[in-house]
């Protein structure tokens, strides 16, 4: 026993470690506390981020300044903005189902390097708090999430500086645990386990993480660049020194375009774990999948400058950039046709699960549709800062990645708990969200169309309106949160029982009791196999002939 | 497929057998990790030389302001890293041989050369014609040359950390179980891997 586990390189066995609920409040190295960890407090930022949406909204109201400062409004943005991002979807989809599932598919015990783990997950909190706490003391950064100079540069220093302490310390985070879900897919499978057999949110962690360890620390340089820049007055990115502001733009935008994908493949992985178990199917297209997953991380690595159409860029990288950029739609709408294909034909329960997907389906449609509008340059052009961009970024982030967190926490929530959520709360919610989001954004589209500029507090009279029926969608979002909340605590406490595996699930996490065992598994690992072994008819098969595995993959 | 092993015989082969295989396994994820990270850390300099590319081929300096840079510090330097390497590879394979006697010396000749690099640096430093905050090409050039010579301090701080660790007995660096030294010296390869494409983008563009 012991030389198996030694050989699958489980990695160094934990501690002595607090049990019960308490060790969910210490610094513990187990894969799923870790998971736990990541969900909620990437859960309270939103519900910061969140209210700092409502407090936008608000402003938004009427068309004139007058439920805050400008300068207020502007470090409501930036905050808003950067705990939207960089607290709250990217450590849950990475961090949280990353780290709680990942292990489970691989077959492991726990993730490569569980200390290296818990740093990166207790860098989120003091960073967090850092960030916000700006806010209170010295008034936080004023020049939107992406920081632009020369406008990072000659607003007030305190903020700005704090904000980039506080990115840098989340992509750190994000890095760690880039190389950990790195070295636990490749080295810690399961002998026996090949690549082509994995659960597809394997193939998602491991390009998301491809796309981390690229990206993110070009990201850390420029910033401790544009940092020099403000406490040192060096003149990297300021014009009044000499200084150029495009080479900032192609270095951020060479992170925080694949940061879009950072935030939606691991949505997609998941995604394509729920939706064959609901609507009990094989998941179509395995390997189409799996090359898509790649394809969107090498064409990810090579769009970022469509962002940039508008700075001056040469016309023959404008029309490399869209090119590129359109090729997307290429392995996006592959994975589209295949969940469609998975659901077709399916015994589809509609439960919240399910729901959510289907929002997501939906709403990634659109905001990818809008996507590729966006990448024609005279389009681009039109358009450019105005809420057209707002709405396209929302209905991907927000429509896609956050839609799918709640599709995730229905469908692993009897895993976490042991206990079912109230599905009806579940639907009320799913409903409720739906609508006040595509009512909030869905408006916003064609504000941009006509002109109305992003990133500012007072607008021409004539988008009232309109603005008015955006913060009502928004005041419904924020309602919505209501029965979720009061949903998972209540069921946390009196919800029905689960039992191990209440969706007669195939991925192993599902083969371990509900909540998992330390460990994961109490006795022997079981074998990681035909994750998506559903349902096949018996009369479409020659069973002599075919194995389940290659039915799976074929997708039939 | 190791689960044949007999672990609970007593025979001291086996055991050994089993800790070289445990050694083996997390000695392996363990390195693959560090060669993560330094991919992770090799796209930062990417990023530094991208910028200063782009400065050069954009930002042309006003009249007058250009400075070459002295090539015959920077090429010592050169060299010095590219010898530590070396010694430090000698150090890896005197205790792949249990020589800790040998391999201490090695790490030692390894961290000298590594302190010498710095000195140089700076001395070279207090020498340029220009400061930080002068132009574009000064400020990128502090921040990649700091940057690297920032990397070389940490990766003699290591050296010393694993000298301390290959005493004779009792050490963690040994003949079976080398992980640290092998760390350290895949982390000193790749920061002299850097200077090299360091020295060609900014010395001899
Ligand atoms: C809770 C529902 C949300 C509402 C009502 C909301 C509303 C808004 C509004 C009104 C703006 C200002 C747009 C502008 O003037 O440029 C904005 C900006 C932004 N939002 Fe949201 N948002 C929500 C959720 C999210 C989520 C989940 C994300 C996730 C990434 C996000 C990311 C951003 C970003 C990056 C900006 C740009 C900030 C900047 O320009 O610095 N938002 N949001
Ligand atoms: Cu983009």
């Amino acid at each position: 026993m012991t030389a198996t586990i030694a050989s699958r390189g489980t990695g160094p066995r934990p501690r002595l470690q607090p049990t019960g609920w308490l060790r969910y409040f210490s610094f513990s190295v187990d894969h799923k506390v870790i998971g736990l960890q990541y969900l909620v407090c990437g859960f309270v930022f939103y519900l910061v981020g969140g209210a700092l949406a409502g407090a936008i909204r608000t402003e938004l109201i009427s068309p004139v300044a007058d439920f805050m400062a400008r300068d207020v409004y502007n470090q409501v943005l930036t905050l808003h903005g950067t705990v939207m991002i960089f607290l709250w979807i990217v450590p849950v989809v990475n961090g949280a189902f990353g780290n709680y599932l990942i292990p489970f598919y691989v077959g492991a015990r726990d993730m490569a390097f569980p200390r290296l783990n818990a740093v990166a997950f207790w860098l989120i909190p003091p960073a967090g708090l850092l960030l916000v706490a700006s806010y209170f003391i010295t008034g936080a950064a004023q020049s939107g999430w992406t920081a632009y100079p020369p406008l990072s540069v000659t607003t007030p220093a305190t903020g700005q500086i704090i904000w980039i302490l506080s990115v840098l310390l989340l992509g750190g985070s994000s890095i760690f645990g880039g190389i950990n879900f790195i070295a636990t897919i490749l080295k810690l499978r399961q002998p026996g386990l090949k690549l082509m057999q994995m659960p597809m949110y394997c193939w998602a962690m491991l390009g998301t993480s491809i796309l981390v360890i690229a990206s993110t620390p070009v990201l850390a340089g420029t910033l401790v660049l544009l940092s020099f820049d403000i406490v040192a007055h060096t003149g990297f990115f300021n014009p009044a020194l000499g200084g150029n502001v495009v080479v900032y733009q192609h270095l951020f935008w060479f992170y925080s375009h694949p940061a879009v994908y950072i935030m939606v493949l691991p949505a997609f992985g998941l995604v394509s774990e729920i939706l064959p178990v609901h609507a009990r199917k094989p998941l179509f297209g395995y390997v189409t999948m799996v090359y898509s997953i790649m394809g969107i991380v090498v064409l990810g690595l090579i769009v970022w400058a469509h962002h940039m159409f508008t700075s001056g860029t040469p016309p023959w990288m404008r029309l490399f950039f869209t090119i590129a950029t359109t090729f997307i739609a290429v392995p996006t709408g592959i994975k589209f046709f295949n969940w469609l294909a998975t659901l077709w034909g399916g015994r589809i329960s509609l439960n919240s699960a399910v729901l959510f997907s289907c929002g997501f389906i939906v709403n990634f449609v659109l905001g990818g549709i809008t996507g590729v509008a966006l990448a024609q340059v005279p389009f681009d052009i039109h358009v450019h800062d105005t809420y057209f961009v707002v709405a396209h970024f929302h209905y991907i982030v927000f429509g896609g990645s956050v839609f799918i967190i709640f599709a995730s926490v229905y469908h692993w929530y009897p895993k976490f708990t042991g206990r079912m959520l109230n599905e009806d709360l579940g639907r009320f919610h799913c409903m409720l969200t739906f609508i006040g989001f595509n009512l909030c954004f869905g408006p916003q589209h064609w504000l941009g169309l006509n002109g109305m500029p992003r990133r500012v507090s007072e607008y021409d009279p004539q988008f009232t309106l309109i603005n008015q029926i955006s913060s009502v969608g928004a005041l419904l979002m924020a309602i919505s949160t209501l029965p979720f909340l009061w949903n998972v605590i209540q069921s946390a406490i009196s919800g029905k029982i689960a039992g191990d595996n209440p969706w007669n699930a195939l991925t192993p996490e599902w083969l371990t009791s509900s909540p998992p065992p330390v460990q994961n598994w109490a006795g022997e690992t079981p074998l990681v196999e035909e994750p998506y072994g559903y349902g096949v008819p018996i009369n479409a098969i020659d069973l002599s002939a075919t194995s389940g595995r290659d039915l799976w993959r074929s997708g039939k | 497929m190791t689960s044949t092993l007999p672990v609970q015989s007593k025979s001291a082969d086996v055991k050994e057998q089993v800790e070289k295989q445990i050694n083996k396994a997390h000695g392996d994820h363990r390195i693959f990790g560090l060669a993560i990270f330094l991919t992770a850390d090799a796209m930062t300099f990417a990023g530094f030389f991208a910028a200063y590319l782009t400065f050069k081929a954009v930002n042309p300096l006003p009249e007058g302001t250009i400075y070459e840079l002295e090539l015959l510090l920077p090429t010592l330097n050169t060299v010095l890293l590219l010898v530590s390497s070396a010694t430090f590879h000698s150090a890896g394979q005197a205790i792949r041989n249990s020589n800790h006697g040998r391999c201490r010396l090695w790490l030692l000749v390894t961290a000298a050369l590594g302190i010498a690099f710095l000195t140089s640096q700076m001395f070279e430093y207090f020498t340029l014609p220009f400061g930080l905050t002068d132009n574009l090409y000064a400020s990128t050039f502090f921040a990649a040359t700091g940057f690297h010579g920032l990397h070389v301090t940490l990766g003699t701080l290591m050296i010393f950390i694993v000298w301390w660790q290959a005493r004779e007995a009792g050490g963690r660096v040994t003949a079976n179980n080398h992980f640290p030294l092998e760390a350290a010296e895949l982390y000193w390869h790749f920061v002299d891997g850097i200077w090299v494409v360091l020295f060609v983008i900014f010395y001899l563009l």
